[in-house]
């Protein structure tokens, strides 16, 4: 319908809007390596390789979603190798476990931004030009275009109607008895502001989270940590970080409190709400604060979070002479809803033989028909432990780490509990029973609570949000501001009105049609329908 | 009224919209087989009475004839009526639970549905897409049969990781953003059988290209929204999880949702791509949409685990 103009947004070369070009026929044998370099970077940069490379953006991300990844649950990583150990070399040749980090997914979206990159500069450049032309020369003829009508007038009307177009917003020219206006340039700056924030995007998490670390460090009420490497459970840190710049602050569990639903029956006991409440040393002094799940604390530039919690009984060992070889409070992994707790403990030294206890906590014990324990309710209304106890070689000089929450029964010998003949230790709070064997005697002294606390440091947080709000405010403006032109030309038999849209744009007739009142209501006042028109 | 009696009340009204859906989906359905009978009749000019008539006043330009049959306008009261009673029922679901009703699937199926058909009744004020009546009510019926059948639970009280303010907009934008997508594809639907067929009740719709101009824009309004959703959940990640972004399954399916309408939407504008090439895109972004609600709440382990349903 028109010729491209110097003010049009620079199109891709397959953009709807782009000009039509004549492929060059003929001329592959005789491109040269610059030649067969520009043709490639053409094709790079056109709109059908942006989508094909969006669309195998969404199909390499699906895998990702089905596969454990080492990322988000590392235990489904290592629960999948161990039940097909066959497969692991796949797993591994195609990094199944790490697919967002893959190179067959980076090669992705690396094409996908160098196309863009490719394809944003040169409409970058176009566009700052554009923004300072004049709107193109009024077609000769506009009969062939949006909403065309002729209203009465003649050249004396334009001025009128270029302040009425300049109000609306419109940049004007007069190219003889005719205005040309355009407005809508906003639409580019946005399409253009929006690839460049997602370019943004990309580098700042690419490169802001290399510096950053995660630990977590599981505490019992009463007991706290500093923020040093060795003090953390687990520690993962960004390629870049360096030890020294953990910040200086230290975090004590005092009380981790948690309400439970008593009322509503479907529901009852689970969790309604917890709270951590904890006392923060910086270099400035002590606090004392709380930390909630979706509440994060936030300790000099860290951010602390709640993760889990569980219940950690205190246990004491005695051997028959009466000393104590073992008292400490520990964690039990809560298994269900109820928080029936698994929990193990290691003894190796201080007794005749080396001792591994493993066993449940029951915050609230209930004896089920057949006799066995189970946990009815998630508060501690009525505790119990159920340790059964192994006597042999714990496997701890072998020089290989094991977990702390299992224990390796290959080599040892059950004394209580299963089918060693023993029953299990069965114990309430305050109860001591003797471990079979004339080992000694074993106590279940009272029960805390746990909580788990990730410190968390990401230096990128605040500039992604910044982006973030660039990204949508340029993604309403390049989706929903119309970017069109409206010419009014006076002729013998009045004024010609006409737009054209440049991209999206479904009101552009309704446009057309509110500029043509307005001139007739101001025309004529006699004849105006009612619209008032300020001037 | 105690919780039980006010879930009882908001399931009866669930069950009540459904037979009226079903009824609505009847209306329409008899109305699209009596247009392909008349197929002789339907004047010729009404078809193409559009956007690009020089005329076209102030009024929005009617796309569909003016006088849609008889069984259509039953079809699209019966509608309005459904949906004041499912909202009805997703007021006393939230009553019954004390909070927002969109905390586990049966909740998002009852708020979902209704806000499908809530962009779709409140369209006819823009234009008449009573055409999509049999797409939306079908829709509308086939989802919350799979609601009260599968995936009811009893109201329980939010844990704690969905007590914020978050999950009011996070979700509530999102399945706003689902009911433009409905409506996206449906438009999308009707183009793509459009330009194969023109005859029958098809001749008295749209023409393909306004059938894909709407879809466009209702698929755009979707994108926004979706744009919107994906970023609320980012920054209530952070606040809850400690990390903006971590590839968790449901974050990963909003990006692919998300990747999977940018493409469509660029494909609009590419020669080659625009009709019916970015028609399948919108639908299989949309067919995204319903697997990730879906089969990806059910059977992919994530830490959007918020079903309700336990996992034996």
């Amino acid at each position: 319908m028109s010729r491209s103009s110097e003010s049009d947004p620079l199109r891709p070369r397959d953009h709807i809007e782009a000009p039509r070009r004549a492929e060059p026929l003929g001329e592959g044998p005789r491109l040269g390596i610059a030649g067969w370099a520009r043709f490639l970077w053409r094709q790079l940069t056109s709109m059908r390789t942006a989508i094909v490379l969006l669309l195998l953006l969404a199909l390499a991300a699906i895998p990702g979603s089905l596969v454990p990844q080492r990322s988000s649950d590392p235990n489904g990583v290592i629960q999948v190798r161990s039940a097909n150990p066959d497969l692991v070399w796949l797993y591994d040749a195609l990094s199944l476990h790490d697919v967002y980090t893959s190179p067959w997914f980076s090669a992705i979206y690396i094409l996908l931004f160098t196309s863009l990159v490719g394809c944003v500069i040169p409409r970058l450049a176009h566009h700052w030009k554009a923004m300072r032309a004049a709107p193109p020369k009024t077609p000769a003829r506009l009969s062939r275009l949006v909403g065309f009508q002729t209203v009465p007038g003649d050249a004396s009307d334009l001025d009128r109607a270029e302040r009425m177009l300049r109000r609306l917003g419109y940049r004007t020219a007069r190219y003889g008895q005719s205005i040309s206006a355009e407005r809508g340039y906003l639409r580019e700056s946005g399409n253009l502001l929006f690839h460049t924030s997602l370019l943004a995007m990309i580098l700042v998490v690419g490169i802001g989270s290399g510096f950053g670390y995660q630990g977590q460090r599981l505490l019992v009420e009463g007991r706290g940590f500093a923020n040093t490497l060795s003090s953390y459970d687990t520690f993962t840190a960004g390629q870049w970080f360096d030890d020294g710049s953990l910040e200086p602050f230290a975090v004590r569990l005092d009380d981790l409190e948690v309400e439970y639903e008593t009322e509503n029956r479907y529901a009852m006991g689970a969790p309604l709400d917890f709270t951590a409440r904890v006392a923060v040393s910086e270099p400035s002094g002590e606090r004392s604060a709380q930390i909630k799940v979706n509440e994060p604390l936030s300790v000099a530039g860290a951010d602390l979070y709640l993760i889990s919690n569980g219940y950690a009984p205190r246990i004491s060992v005695r051997d028959p002479e009466g000393n104590v070889v073992y008292d400490e409070y520990t964690p039990f992994l809560a298994q269900d809803d109820l928080m029936t707790s698994l929990g193990v403990m290691k003894l190796p030294d201080g007794l005749s033989q080396q001792l591994g206890l493993r066993g449940f906590f029951y915050p609230t014990a209930v004896e089920l028909g057949s006799g066995a324990l189970a946990s009815g309710y998630t508060d501690v209304l009525n505790p119990v432990l159920s340790l059964q106890a192994f006597t042999g070689d714990l496997g701890l000089d072998a020089g290989i780490p094991r977990s702390v929450y299992s224990l390796a029964t290959d080599e040892m010998t059950q004394i209580a509990g299963g089918d060693s003949g023993a029953e299990s230790l069965t114990l309430a709070p305050g109860q001591s029973v003797e471990i079979p064997g004339g080992l000694g005697t074993i106590a279940f002294e009272d029960v805390l609570r746990y909580g788990v606390i990730e410190v968390h440091v990401d230096y990128t947080q605040t500039l992604v949000l910044w982006i973030t709000i660039a990204l949508i405010l340029s993604l309403l403006a390049s989706l929903l501001i119309p970017r069109r032109r409206l010419w009014v030309k006076a002729t013998g038999t009045g004024l010609e009105v006409a737009g054209l849209a440049r991209g999206e744009d479904p009101t552009l007739e309704r446009a057309v049609d509110a500029l043509a009142r307005q001139l007739r209501a101001g025309a004529a006042p006699s004849h105006a329908t009612g619209e008032r028109v300020t001037t | 009224m105690t919780m039980d009696q006010l879930d009882a009340a908001g399931l009866l009204a669930v069950y009540s919209a459904m037979a009226v859906y079903t009824l609505a989906f009847a209306a329409f359905a008899i109305d699209v087989a009596k247009r392909s009978a008349a197929r002789s009749t339907v004047p010729r000019e009404l078809v193409s009475v559009g956007g690009d008539s020089p005329a076209g006043g102030q009024s929005p330009p009617a796309i569909a004839p003016a006088e849609a049959g008889r069984g259509a306008r039953i079809g699209f009261v019966l509608t309005v009526i459904g949906w004041v009673v499912l909202v009805a029922g997703a007021v006393f679901r939230g009553l019954a639970a004390g909070r927002v009703p969109w905390a586990n699937m049966y909740e998002f199926a009852l708020t979902g549905v209704a806000i499908i058909v809530g962009v779709f009744v409140l369209s006819r004020l823009w234009r008449d897409l009573t055409f999509l009546g049999v797409f939306i009510t079908g829709l509308a019926v086939v989802s919350l049969g799979t609601a009260t059948l599968n995936f009811y639970v009893p109201p329980t009280p939010l844990p704690p990781a969905l007590q914020t303010y978050w999950l009011v907009i996070h979700v509530f934008v999102a399945t706003l953003a689902t009911g433009f997508f409905a409506l996206g594809a449906g438009l999308s639907v009707v183009q793509l059988v459009k330009e194969r067929r023109t005859n029958g009740f098809l001749r008295s719709l749209p023409s393909a290209e306004q059938l894909e101009d709407l879809g466009y824009r209702v698929g755009v309004i979707g994108f926004i929204f979706w744009t919107f959703t994906l970023v609320a959940g980012a920054i209530w990640a952070e606040h809850a999880w400690g990390r903006y972004w971590g590839w968790d399954t449901k974050e990963v399916w909003t990006f692919i949702i998300w990747v999977l309408y940018a493409g469509y939407i660029h494909a609009r504008a590419t020669r080659g791509w625009r009709g019916s090439r970015s028609a399948w895109l919108q639908i299989i972004g949309f067919a995204a949409v319903v697997f990730n609600f879906t089969v990806v709440n059910l059977f992919f382990k994530g830490l959007h685990a918020y079903s309700g349903l336990s996992s034996e």
